[in-house]
């Protein structure tokens, strides 16, 4: 779950690392009234979880109240990267000496704790490594002790930062400390400003909470940005479903995430396009019946692939969810079922007893088949 | 990480539902399960068995070489970390949605014990007609059959699929190993790959991987260095960038995790990527003659 800058900056102030004095506003006129308060030249930025808001003009500087207030007059409103603007954050402006960039992040690679430092900030880490990658420094944490004052300060060796080398180095032990306290899956700092005054400022910040620590997390995640979801997506979401609307018109229900995956790769490789993504594995493979209902509530939705290859999840329980749905709604389409692994000869005896289907003999026969009526179906529009 | 028939297992959590459901079909299977943990049913007996407090406990009494995990994810690590404390050296975790910390955690304190972590988020291991740890149908005939295959997969649904596309086409597997579909794991593609690599039962091998990280690519190096024959499918060519497709690991971030860059690294190093898991079996007996 990402989070929006005025979001991320308490979890760095609660770290001990300065954030810029400031406040979130929703219209142009408290705007201005920010800008007034702090009495000094502010910044005005669009508040949208992802997107480069400066490329795309969200960021403004404003040298008093009245220019504060038209700057964000034009930023509101505004879409950067598919996010509508809704607020902005007026912070004071103070003149900036230095800029770096720090980071931390989970590293499949070492399976630990990476902090990422370059003497270089204020652009995208990708770009610092392409061209200065000699003011980059990467160290590997060991996450069973923790990010030690020694170690930050081995990290930054050579660097070239003088005075700031202790400064900066207390800053990145801080931030890791804000990364493990919150279930960051990425918490990022860019610009990490030295002021005129010499005083190290996180003048913008990134946190991405673990999706899996929202559950222990929860007072933290109200104040996160849920993924923007099409109504069909949220009704699935409530149910604990995770289901991705696509623009094809084949519905598919599978289990599991690589077998659904699968399900829509064999449709294209046949020609068709899928509707959707919906997996009902796991611990979701009771809750046949209610998907069934998402994916056919899709208008889009010409004709269905039930594929299951059942591990964990039963495909006797799949099915009977299945089967519950399709005889409550009564879909006027076709509909092309393979059924394997555990459970499947029940599975397949219910589906003849109750629809008078049989099963085809593998995935891609019942995807062929479904290719074609979705085809015909298409021509009779 | 491939499971024999003789390695004593630990259930953590076999009296829950799901525990209890999947150590019955292992016990029926073949698999030798000495012992469960719960610490509320300490003392009892459950699918005939002795259930301890502690994995602690259940070392010093029944002694056991592996530990499979039903635990609920923010019980994970703690459960974990009580099995590679009493020794443990192999841990099975099957739990999806643990909190990625937890999972480094783990996964450190099983690299300071010496202990191996398969997972987490993996449907399990299995030895067609030995045994097999985990939730995967071993039990169904038309999907595991003894033989010399070997099969690597992120994902427990699509790795059922191969195995009975393999035994469709008259192949058997020698051992599935699932891996897991988190964006952090303890044993990667390449990890696995070693293993059947070295595993004189073992004379080909498949992997089935998904979007995501760079595990395929970094596997995709190790195959140029073997003999035995490895083709694969990878799961997500037709999945929008940007959304976790099911697994936490299956994101394509940017440039990172294409389909495209994983299908590009194993056809240079000359492994055949299969468009659709029905090639399986035609693509192998190109390879073995």
């Amino acid at each position: 779950m990402d989070f929006e800058e005025h979001a991320a900056k308490p979890l760095l102030r609660a770290a001990g690392i300065a954030i810029p004095r400031g406040r979130l506003a929703r219209s142009a006129a408290e705007a201005e009234a920010v800008a007034a308060e702090l009495a000094a030249p502010v910044v005005v930025k669009a508040q949208v979880p992802q997107g480069k808001r400066g490329k795309a003009g969200g960021i403004r500087v404003a040298g008093d109240p009245a220019a504060a207030r038209a700057a964000a007059g034009a930023i509101l409103g505004m879409e950067i990267a598919g996010h509508r603007v809704a607020s902005v954050l007026v912070e004071e402006r103070a003149p900036v000496a230095a800029e770096y960039y720090a980071a931390i992040l989970g590293d499949a690679a070492s399976r630990a704790p990476l902090v990422i430092f370059s003497s270089e900030g204020g652009m995208d880490v990708e770009e610092i490594a392409a061209s200065m990658p000699e003011r980059l420094r990467q160290a590997s944490v060991d996450i069973l002790r923790g990010l030690d004052l020694e170690t930050a300060g081995a990290m930054l060796k050579g660097l070239g930062l003088g005075a700031d080398e202790g400064p900066v180095a207390e800053t990145l032990v801080a931030l890791y400390r804000a990364y493990r306290d919150n279930d960051a899956e990425l918490l990022e700092v860019n610009p990490l400003a030295r002021l005129d005054n010499g005083r190290l400022v996180a003048l913008d910040c990134k946190f991405t909470l673990d999706d899996s620590g929202i559950r222990r997390r929860e007072e933290l995640a109200r104040r996160g940005c849920p993924e923007p979801l099409t109504a069909l997506e949220a009704r699935a979401q409530a149910l604990g479903l995770r289901y991705i609307e696509l623009d094809g018109d084949i519905g598919v229900l599978a289990n599991g995430a690589g077998l659904t995956m699968t399900t829509m790769d064999v449709i294209a490789h046949h020609g068709g396009r899928a509707a959707n993504f919906l997996e009902i594995g796991g611990d979701a493979y009771t809750k046949g019946a209610p998907a069934l209902e998402i994916v056919l509530a899709n208008p889009r939705v010409r004709c269905l692939v039930v594929n299951f290859c059942g591990a964990f999840a039963r495909t006797d329980v799949m099915t009977a969810g299945v089967l519950d749905a399709w005889e409550a709604l009564v879909p006027a389409m076709p509909v092309f079922f393979s059924v394997r692994g555990t459970g499947s000869a029940q599975a397949r005896e219910m589906l003849r007893e109750r629809l008078g289907v049989t099963p085809y003999g593998t995935m891609d026969e019942a995807i062929v088949a479904a290719v074609a009526a979705a085809r015909d179906a298409g021509g009779r529009l | 990480m491939i499971v024999r028939g003789g390695d004593r297992v630990l259930v953590q959590g076999i009296t829950g539902r799901q525990g209890t459901y999947w150590t019955e079909r292992m016990q029926a299977y073949g698999t030798r399960v000495v012992a469960g943990v719960n610490p509320k049913k300490a003392g009892t007996r459950h699918c005939g068995v002795p259930v301890f407090a502690t994995a602690g406990e259940a070392m010093r009494e029944a002694g056991f070489d592996l530990s499979v995990l039903f635990i609920p994810p923010l019980g994970a690590k703690a459960a974990a970390q009580d099995a590679i404390e009493a020794g443990c050296a192999r841990l099975v975790v099957l739990t999806e949605h643990i909190p990625v910390q937890d999972v480094m955690e783990m996964l450190a304190m099983a690299r300071a014990n010496g202990a191996a972590v398969v997972g987490p988020n993996t449907a399990g291991l299995v030895t067609p007609g030995a045994c097999f740890v985990g939730f995967m149908p071993a039990f169904e005939a038309d999907v595991f059959r003894p033989g010399r295959v070997g099969v690597i997969s992120r994902s427990g649904s699509l790795g059922t699929l191969v195995c009975l596309n393999l035994v469709q086409a008259g192949f058997g597997q020698s051992a599935f190993i699932g891996i897991g579909g988190d964006p952090i794991v303890g044993t990667t593609t390449r990890d696995a790959l070693e293993a059947l690599d070295a595993d004189a039962r073992t004379d080909a091998v498949v992997v089935v991987g998904e979007i995501g990280g760079t595990m395929e690519e970094d596997a995709a190096a190790y195959t140029l260095e073997m003999t035995k024959p490895v083709v694969a499918f990878i799961a997500g060519s037709a999945s929008p960038p940007g959304k976790k497709m099911g697994h936490a690991g299956a994101i394509v971030m940017g440039d990172r995790g294409t389909y495209a860059s994983k299908r590009t690294a194993l056809e240079a190093a000359g492994v055949e990527v299969l468009d659709t898991p029905s090639e399986v079996g035609r693509a192998l007996q190109a390879r073995l003659g």
